[in-house]
């Protein structure tokens, strides 16, 4: 009863009888190609790269790492040694003795950035500025990271009255005007760390020196609720994903569960998280040294550079300038470094 | 016959994603008389939803239209702008999607929906639109029209909802309905009603209606005419009846062989179709389906079969029909 | 094949939800109550029933995946949760009397699951959501090896990986895979190995089809049907497509709202259903022959499931139910046997099979 209407088509077509044979499971199976494997690191590595804006943000980085963590120890000055008769010079300019020692025949390196009012030179503490600026940056956001995502998975992981009471907790730290508490915080800090850096044991933080820990303390202690909350959303979704379910099903205790499951599928938000939080925390720092609460002179960061010279703006204005410059950079190239991490590793905005 | 509603032909479409060129259809073609039920049955993935979608000019980045053309009431739909799509959307082809709990604005009431519907297309004032929107409720089935018209969608369940939906696509008397897997959400006995309602629907206000699915259970008791789609092509096309009692494509005969049927009393193995679904990425360059073919043939692998014609209403591509055909005809 | 031992009874079983409020106020989901079975070992008991009827919660709760809120579980004859408030029964479901003459309860029990976990296991509907995405394959194949530490070396987990893979029809090649590189279908045989790894008795098949599309669906339930008959595996078959349920299935339950209404015999249910939920159910499919389609007669269901929240009075059914009076609003329907292995909880069975016509042409053999 079948007809058919377009045979002369057929017979057009060069087809032997052997292409009317049954074809074998191996021909049938070489047309199933499967596609090359790419695991999530190796998937995200790869848009990382394709982004454009993220690779010139991470060219910079390494620049700004190199500059504020290797160049000072190949530079001639140090960030508080004063060169008297060369107080306030502009860049490429040489002070009285040194244009001595130039004509004596010596050779003395010039000072890129000029000097600032003290005779030190400009380029090398901006060098230092960054280096603290940096250095608070990241371990600022380590903190954060540490306490916030531990808080937030307890919190999202035990459920029930205890998740209540501790985001309750963070719900209060969050509504305190956070500069005022690290106003008064580095206030009431600051002799407890002096007099205890006197304790054998805790010479190092004269050197840090107790505003600089007294700030460490602070981000410790206030900025970790944002990461918390993030944490706990994740875990929270996580922990009813059915994966999780099922290694419950197969016997798997919390340990593993938190280590195996939760974790493997935070951390990408929480890589990301923690780079965005490096330029915020570089800006809060820059904000209060520039109040004057940062670091402890003659110890340069960006802010408190710009703080001296916001009294020179008019004459040396390059004395601000530089800083602020610096302080803007840095803080955009991590937060655009953080959007392209967000985009590559960041499952729920991948497309 | 008069002039068809809906004429496609030769449709390729194309998504072109990071990891490369998706083709989603390769030269769909069909037609829909006005009145008619067609029903496009298929896996996920094979370009049935995409197929309805293209009409409505709803397949946008990264889809694009790269050849063919399509023919619906008049207009050349894949010349026409952004503009003119709106001002058909709704009007003279509306869409019912998969997931009722989606497809509603959570912030609007159900009246306010429905109304802005009218609205936008017909210059019908706001008493008469409320109006035709407690009409429309009725109609669908939904009691107490005048307290439903102010409740919110999260109030309603999924079948309430489902109801409002197809009011809503109903609103302006459309030519075409698409209804895209429009009971898949639902629960069974939800289902029933909703398909019982729909059938009544197209009885009172005659429209044609596409039934996207993947049940063939659904096809079989609402279509007339039936198009089976696998990696983005008709693979056969017929009348009901032909499709299930005379399936001439080995995918369609897969299919039916591979549900499970209710009223044996012993329960004999299903037939599955084994392999898996085809990568849209690396299309096969033969015939899509004879990587999970039983009967592949060795030309199967290389070359598209060409289309064989069973009947006025039926035909399918498959090279099985093709040799028969040709075997046939050196007998005579 | 079915033995006549039960493997695993649940008795009386309800599970409540939180579902907040506080104190007196405190409101719950009544997900589960009063759900009584059993599955003898080797058979597959299907449960069927519309979505928020409280099948998946069952076979959680019967894996202690949720801690019940009352009730009883055995398995193997072992106590493996007892709430301490519901009756013991005799082994004809008589209660066990105490020396005053009332029903005696068991002993509160909760044991520790970790030695059960190797002999139930799970298998879950979304074969893209149970399947952790920064694992690969043969990680999550071996997470169980791991935990029970059923290899002694590393060589002896990957050919046991292997070896679970190339019985789900995978190969070795997908083990350092991960998820998204497969099909659902693929995806849904990992999540079998992974059931597989620890060779359990019993496995609770929760929706393991519903997600797949039709061609696949067929391959994945013929896998069912294999590994059954191979490793004498026992299964629970929550599904809510009840042809698929009939096919694996030797005995079935169909839920509502939380109650089991019905259950007996595959064949039984389908061509003598009592309960008229369940023959509004079987009159919904949609039957993929057109002929048939256009035949049979429907019996519509009026509304939605009410609910769970705030369950009707009596029978949960009667809001939908046509035949529903004050005595069904009034008493909660027993769920009694009411022919040989077939049991329904219902008032008016005698006026429901006195209208009773064949739903189906059923053809018989």
């Amino acid at each position: 009863m079948e007809h058919t209407q377009n045979t002369p088509e057929l017979e057009k077509l060069p087809l032997g009888p052997d292409d009317f044979s049954p074809a074998t499971a191996s021909e049938k199976e070489s047309l199933v190609i499967m596609r090359e494997s790419v695991n999530f690191w190796a998937d995200g590595l790869r848009r990382l790269r394709k982004n454009k804006i993220a690779m010139v943000s991470l060219f910079f980085i390494l620049l700004i790492v190199i500059f504020a963590y290797i160049l000072p120890s190949f530079w001639p000055y140090t960030y508080d040694q004063q060169i008297k008769y060369s107080e306030n010079l502009s860049a490429f300019e040489y002070g009285k003795t040194e244009l001595q020692r130039i004509e004596a025949g010596e050779s003395v390196f010039p000072h890129i950035c000029g000097t600032d009012k003290l005779g030190r030179d400009f380029a090398v503490r901006l060098m230092m500025a960054t280096r603290v600026s940096l250095t608070v940056g990241i371990i600022c956001s380590i903190c954060v990271l540490v306490i916030g995502a531990t808080y937030g998975a307890v919190a999202g992981f035990t459920g029930g009255l205890v998740d209540d009471i501790m985001m309750r907790f963070t719900d209060i730290l969050y509504t305190i005007p956070d500069i005022l508490l690290i106003i008064l915080l580095s206030i009431t800090l600051k002799p407890r760390i002096i007099s205890l850096a006197e304790t054998p044991g805790f010479e190092w933080m004269q050197k840090v020196g107790a505003n600089l820990i007294a700030m460490f303390i602070v981000f410790a202690l206030l900025y970790w609720v944002g990461m918390a909350r993030i944490t706990r959303s994740q875990v929270l979704v996580l922990k009813e994903s059915e994966y999780v379910t099922a290694a419950r099903a197969l016997g798997a205790g919390s340990g593993r569960i938190i280590r195996k499951h939760l974790l493997t599928n935070c951390i990408g938000t929480l890589i990301v998280t923690t780079t965005l939080q490096i330029p915020a925390a570089i800006f809060t720092e820059s904000y209060l040294s520039f109040l004057g609460l940062g670091v402890s002179a003659p110890m340069p960061s960006l802010g408190s550079l710009a703080t001296d010279a916001v009294k020179g703006m008019n004459t040396y204005p390059h004395l601000l300038l530089l800083p602020a410059i610096l302080i803007s950079v840095t803080i955009l190239v991590f937060n655009l470094f953080g959007d392209g991490l967000r985009d590559a590793f960041d499952p729920k905005l991948k497309n | 016959m008069s002039e068809k509603l809906l004429e496609i032909k030769d449709e390729h479409l194309s998504f072109f994603t990071p990891a490369g060129e998706v083709k989603a259809l390769n030269g769909v073609s069909f037609s829909l008389d006005e009145g008619e039920v067609l029903g496009i049955v298929g896996e996920s993935g094979s370009g049935k939803s995409v197929t309805a979608y293209s009409i409505m000019g709803l397949t946008a980045y990264p889809g694009r239209l790269i050849g063919g053309t399509i023919r619906f009431n008049g207009h050349q739909v894949e010349r026409m702008s952004e503009k003119e799509f709106r001002k058909m959307r709704g009007n003279e082809v509306s869409i019912i999607f998969q997931d009722p709990m989606t497809s509603l604005n959570p912030v609007y009431t159900i009246g306010n929906q429905i109304e802005e519907v009218i609205r936008l297309h017909t210059d019908k004032s706001k008493g008469e639109a409320r109006a035709r929107a407690k009409e429309l409720l009725e109609l669908v089935g939904i009691n107490e029209p005048d307290k439903r018209l102010k409740q919110y969608p999260h109030e309603l369940s999924g079948g309430m909802r489902q109801r409002v939906m197809i009011a809503i696509a109903l609103a302006c008397e459309p030519k075409l309905l698409i209804a895209d897997e429009p009971t898949t959400a639902l629960d069974v006995t939800i289902q029933a009603q909703i398909l019982e309602l729909m059938q009544e629907l197209r009885q009172k206000m005659g429209m044609s209606i596409i039934m996207i699915t993947h049940d063939l259970g659904v096809v079989a008791s609402m279509c007339e005419r039936i198009a089976v789609m696998y990696a983005g092509h008709i693979v056969e096309y017929g009348s009901t009846d032909e499709i299930f009692y005379h399936p001439s494509h080995e995918y369609t005969k897969g299919l039916i062989g591979s549900i499970p049927k209710l009223t044996t009393e012993e329960s004999e193995r299903l037939v599955p179709i084994e392999g898996q679904p085809v990568d849209l990425l690396n299309p096969p360059a033969g015939c899509p389906f004879a990587p999970r073919c039983r009967s592949c043939m060795k030309v199967c692998l290389r070359r598209m079969p060409p289309k064989t014609q069973l009947s006025d209403t039926h035909y399918s591509y498959c090279w099985l029909r093709q040799k028969e055909a040709a075997e046939g005809g050196e007998r005579a | 094949m079915s033995g006549e031992r039960n493997l695993i009874e649940i008795q009386h079983l309800q599970q409540y939800f939180p579902a907040g409020g506080r104190g007196q106020k405190r409101r719950w989901v009544q997900a589960v109550d009063d759900v009584s079975f059993f599955i003898r070992k080797g058979e597959t008991l299907g449960l069927v029933g519309e979505s928020g009827c409280g099948k998946t919660t069952v076979g959680r709760t019967m894996l202690r995946l949720y801690e019940p809120t009352d009730g009883r579980i055995l398995y193997d004859g072992e106590v493996i949760y007892d709430s301490g408030r519901c009756p013991l029964q005799n082994a004809d479901g008589s209660p066990v009397l105490d020396e005053n003459g009332s029903p005696k309860c068991g002993v509160k029990t909760a044991v520790d699951m970790l030695p059960f976990r190797r002999k139930m296991q799970i298998v879950f509907q979304d074969p893209y959501a149970s399947l952790d995405p920064r694992m690969t394959i043969g990680d999550i194949v071996g997470e169980s090896i791991d935990i029970h530490k059923l290899c002694s070396s590393k060589q002896e987990r990957r050919e046991r990986i292997i070896s679970l893979l190339e019985r789900v029809g995978l190969n070795s090649e997908h083990a350092n895979r991960y998820p998204h590189e497969f099909s659902g279908g693929q995806r849904q045989r990992v999540g079998i190995a992974r059931a597989l790894a620890v060779r359990p008795e019993f496995i609770v098949c929760d929706e393991p089809v519903s997600a797949l599309d039709v061609s696949i669906q067929a391959q994945v339930v013929n896998m069912f049907e294999d590994l059954q008959r191979e490793m004498g595996l026992t299964y629970l078959f929550i599904a809510h497509d009840l042809s698929v349920v009939k096919h694996i299935s030797n005995r079935i339950g169909v839920m509502y709202l939380g109650k089991l209404v019905e259950l007996a015999d595959s064949f039984e249910l389908i061509a003598h259903s009592v309960h008229p939920y369940t023959r509004s159910l079987i009159s919904a499919i949609p039957v993929a022959d057109p002929q048939v389609a256009r035949a049979s007669k429907r019996i519509p269901l009026q509304g939605d499931v009410p609910s769970p929240l705030n369950p009707p009075s009596g029978c949960r059914f009667r809001t939908r139910c046509p035949y529903a009076d004050e005595q069904c609003a009034a008493e909660v329907p027993v769920f009694r046997e009411i022919g040989p292995g077939h049991w329904a909880a219902c008032h008016h069975l005698d006026r429901v099979e006195g209208e009773m016509t064949p739903l189906l042409p059923v053809t018989m053999g």
